[in-house]
């Protein structure tokens, strides 16, 4: 057992309950273990499961109530009052919902692959879940604190579509691989932008350890890099296949994509990791530019931590309730002519700076943030202004003259035919 | 390299979510594009002008309700404007006014329910569709007022209406008028300058009017391609002569201008019920039933007689062999025909936008079927 476990006070608290003899913790003011001296490995083992299932599990209730805290919202959002039928406010809905969902009948298409129809719903809920292992919730409230973090979660989260599209190839429908495709083609196109725009935090880290990014926020790096956290969060949004990004579902289009086969659990699965991304999108967001756990003393860090995520979360609905969906080509378009163009700024203007400045200090990081805000807004508007559609000269109704002639007499007054006839 | 693909073949509806009712549309694309399409009707064929023929003349109106079910206070006025054309009947003035208010606050309620769903299947998870259909109840509670019913009113006989408007339907009215307004300000202040409606519907399926023209399409999409043909104004029929209101017109012809026609309409069609508030007079609402029976005989002949309608030309032909009974009923469906050009909008357009065109015309089934 490295010492860097015991920094963190998750690892530390579960293992010394259980080898409190061993001398690294016997350092650290734990008097006894509950196994006998030797058996280090076996607590280590047991730690592992024990933070592990901890995490899971306060992931998936987390996803519980963010299920009910969405569907509360688009009420507000859309005028109504949203779920408010069973328990406290709605609050147990999700619960309900998950038993329903369960006991629903599992249905297998006929021309569908077996094994890889049921292994899709798998692959995508587990690394949806991996993807928190890597970022710290608190102080030293971690699974792992990588020295790769950052690369991590960029190769986890594209997983999610590896498994989209073994889940539509699988249910042999052909609206379900038109929006895989649309899957893929996101993956390929944002997955670029979404790396690009995270270099700047890293070279004004110097690390890619999310425990040394968070250290390095002396203010929250939204600040010091606007144009990387506008890229970035746009990117997520399609990623994770988000409105206005929302091509694989598409519901008015494609119905449900790649889900159109799955029934019971196996779609419950899909559904839970569909929010899961969306939580742990909300929480890398918040490590990487809103400064993670930091805050102010009184206020312990995991409040902090989950007030941003709130915050986040909140702004991510927000969108997907109000803007409409893009083409796929205009998405493809977005990402390859606007987004990469930002990122490529964005890296060059941050290398110049940090460049003057190598280990900026809290006043140098102000001044930086000083030139980034005006650097983003200009080249904002500019990419808008070249990638927007002109608006029509919307005529105003009048009067005026038909654009296309057409006779311009009213018609007799007995203009239908009448009478007559014998029948 | 050039890749070598094949199109595919991909059924969509009668069950699909945005298919606005049960259209089912075989559909061959090669990647993303729209190669072909074979649009199937039927699926909502409920016999309509059959049974009409087994129906007294009254009794025909409540199945002019159940054609195009979110606009039956326009199929109502066209149809007995028909009978009274048929039978001879004068109508009495108030009826007419009241038919007026009735009908022009159903094409907003109808524009109302075309623009969200043109949202929605933009991909705008129900949020304008909301605000839209939140107006539009308002509408239907005034309907409510008016003769009881929300959906399938019934409210017009011919020579007028069945029931005067009770005294509290007058300021319900008009606050409504200006809750109308409001809510299309709305609409315009999120929608018109919003990028993504904009890249989306700009550009989109343009026809030229020739075609439109040729294909007898009628209402806002042929007004939208910058057509000024607006029965009210061309052949005006009630009192749509005694009613100023401008034509609105607009010239691109694609997605955009057929939204955008619809919502400048919603504003016109508010104009001309203020203007029917004002001049509408105390007096009977249908004329007494010595004057026109219950069981109305028309005498030998045929008619057609068509509105404008929420949609397009809604006309009625109506021959009658002198019995109680139509001997045969057609109505000219705006939505069947406007819904011919679908091939030629979607030939060549991106599957995203295959359910927005789909949506532009602003079809209803339950019309295109009958």
């Amino acid at each position: 057992m490295s010492a860097a476990f015991l920094d963190n006070s998750l690892w530390r608290n579960v293992y010394c309950v259980l080898a409190g003899e061993s001398t690294e913790c016997a350092a650290r003011d734990y008097s006894s273990g509950l196994l006998p001296g030797g058996m280090e490995w076996l607590a280590f083992l047991l730690s592992a499961l024990v933070v592990a299932a901890i995490f899971a599990n306060a992931i998936l209730g987390g996803v519980i109530v963010l299920i009910w805290g969405e569907r509360r919202l688009f009420g507000r959002f859309q005028n109504r009052t949203g779920p408010n039928r069973w328990g406290p406010w709605g609050t147990l809905t999700s619960v309900a919902d998950a038993i329903k969902t369960m006991f629903k009948e599992d249905l297998v298409p006929a021309e569908a692959d077996r094994i890889l129809f049921n292994l899709a719903p798998v692959m995508i809920a587990a690394p949806a879940l991996i993807v928190f292992s890597v970022i710290p919730v608190g102080v030293g409230t971690y699974v792992a604190d990588l020295n790769v973090g950052v690369l991590f979660i960029m190769a986890v989260t594209s997983l999610t579509t590896l498994s989209v599209l073994t889940a539509a190839w699988s249910s042999a429908n052909r609206i379900a691989i038109l929006s895989a495709l649309r899957s893929v083609a996101l993956l390929v196109s944002y997955e670029i932008p979404m790396a690009l725009a995270l270099v700047g935090v890293i070279m004004l880290a110097g690390s890619m350890s999310l425990g040394s990014i968070i250290e390095a926020q002396a203010i929250p790096f939204i600040l010091v890099q606007p144009l990387g956290f506008f890229v970035f969060f746009l990117a997520a949004m399609a990623e994770m296949a988000r409105a206005p990004f929302d091509l694989t579902e598409a519901e008015s289009e494609l119905a449900a994509g790649y889900l159109n086969d799955y029934a019971s659990m196996k779609f419950g699965l899909f559904f839970l990791a569909e929010f899961i991304a969306e939580l742990s999108t909300s929480a890398i967001i918040t490590t990487l530019f809103l400064s993670g756990w930091k805050g102010w003393d009184p206020i312990p860090s995991h409040l902090w931590f989950a007030v941003k995520l709130i915050l986040v979360l909140f702004v991510i609905i927000w969108f997907r309730m109000t803007l409409p969906r893009l083409r796929v080509d205009q998405v493809l378009k977005f990402a390859w002519k606007g987004l990469f163009e930002l990122t490529m700024i964005n890296i060059i203007v941050t290398a110049v700076l940090i460049a003057i400045w190598p280990e900026p200090s809290t006043t140098e990081l102000w001044i930086m943030a000083a030139i980034n805000w005006p650097v983003a807004i200009i080249s904002i508007w500019v990419v808008s202004k070249l990638l927007g559609t002109s608006a029509y000269e919307s005529p105003t109704p009048s009067e005026s003259a038909p654009v296309y002639p057409v006779g311009t007499e009213t018609l007799p007054a007995n203009a239908g035919v009448q009478g007559g006839g014998d029948k | 390299m050039a890749v070598k693909t094949q199109p595919v073949t991909v059924n969509l509806g009668p069950q699909h979510p945005s298919t606005h009712g049960v259209f089912r549309m075989r559909v061959m694309f090669d990647g993303e594009e729209i190669v072909d399409v074979e649009p199937v009707f039927g699926y909502l064929h409920r016999g309509t002008e059959k049974l009409a023929e087994e129906r007294t003349y009254s009794q025909i109106i409540t199945l002019t309700d159940r054609m195009d079910y979110v606009s039956s206070m326009l199929n109502n006025q066209s149809y007995v404007l028909a009978v009274e054309k048929l039978a001879g009947i004068e109508p009495m003035p108030r009826g007419v006014w009241l038919r007026m208010i009735a009908s022009e606050l159903q094409r907003v309620a109808s524009h109302l329910v075309a623009t969200g769903f043109l949202l929605q299947d933009l991909g705008a998870l129900g949020t304008p569709l909301i605000y839209c259909m939140r107006e539009r109840e308002r509408i239907l509670d005034l309907f409510e007022m008016l003769c009881g019913a929300r959906i399938t009113n019934s409210y017009m006989r011919p020579g007028g209406v069945f029931m005067d408007a009770p005294k509290e339907f007058w300021p319900a009215l008009d606050r409504e008028l200006d809750d109308i307004v409001n809510t299309i300000d709305e609409l315009e202040a999120y929608l018109s300058g919003n990028e993504i409606v904009f890249s989306r519907t700009k550009g989109a399926a343009v026809l030229p009017p020739e075609l439109l023209i040729n294909a007898s399409i009628t209402g806002p999409m042929l007004r939208a391609s910058g057509v000024d043909w607006d029965l009210r104004h061309r052949d005006p029929y009630d009192y749509y002569d005694k009613v100023d209101f401008n034509r609105v017109l607009h010239s691109a012809s694609d997605n955009y201008a057929r939204y955008w026609v619809r919502v400048q309409e919603m504003r016109e069609s508010v104009k001309i019920v203020r203007q029917c508030i004002e001049q509408i007079e105390p007096g009977p609402v249908r004329p007494s039933f010595d004057d026109v029976p219950r069981l109305i005989r028309p005498p030998v002949g045929d008619v057609y007689s068509a509105i404008e309608g929420s949609k397009g030309e809604l006309g009625f032909y109506l021959v009658s062999d002198g019995s109680i009974a139509p001997y045969r009923m057609h109505a000219r469906a705006s939505s069947l025909i406007n819904l011919t050009l679908l091939r030629e909008m979607l030939i060549g357009e991106q599957f995203g936008d295959l359910f927005v065109i789909f949506g532009s015309v602003d079809l209803n089934m339950g019309e295109v079927d009958r």
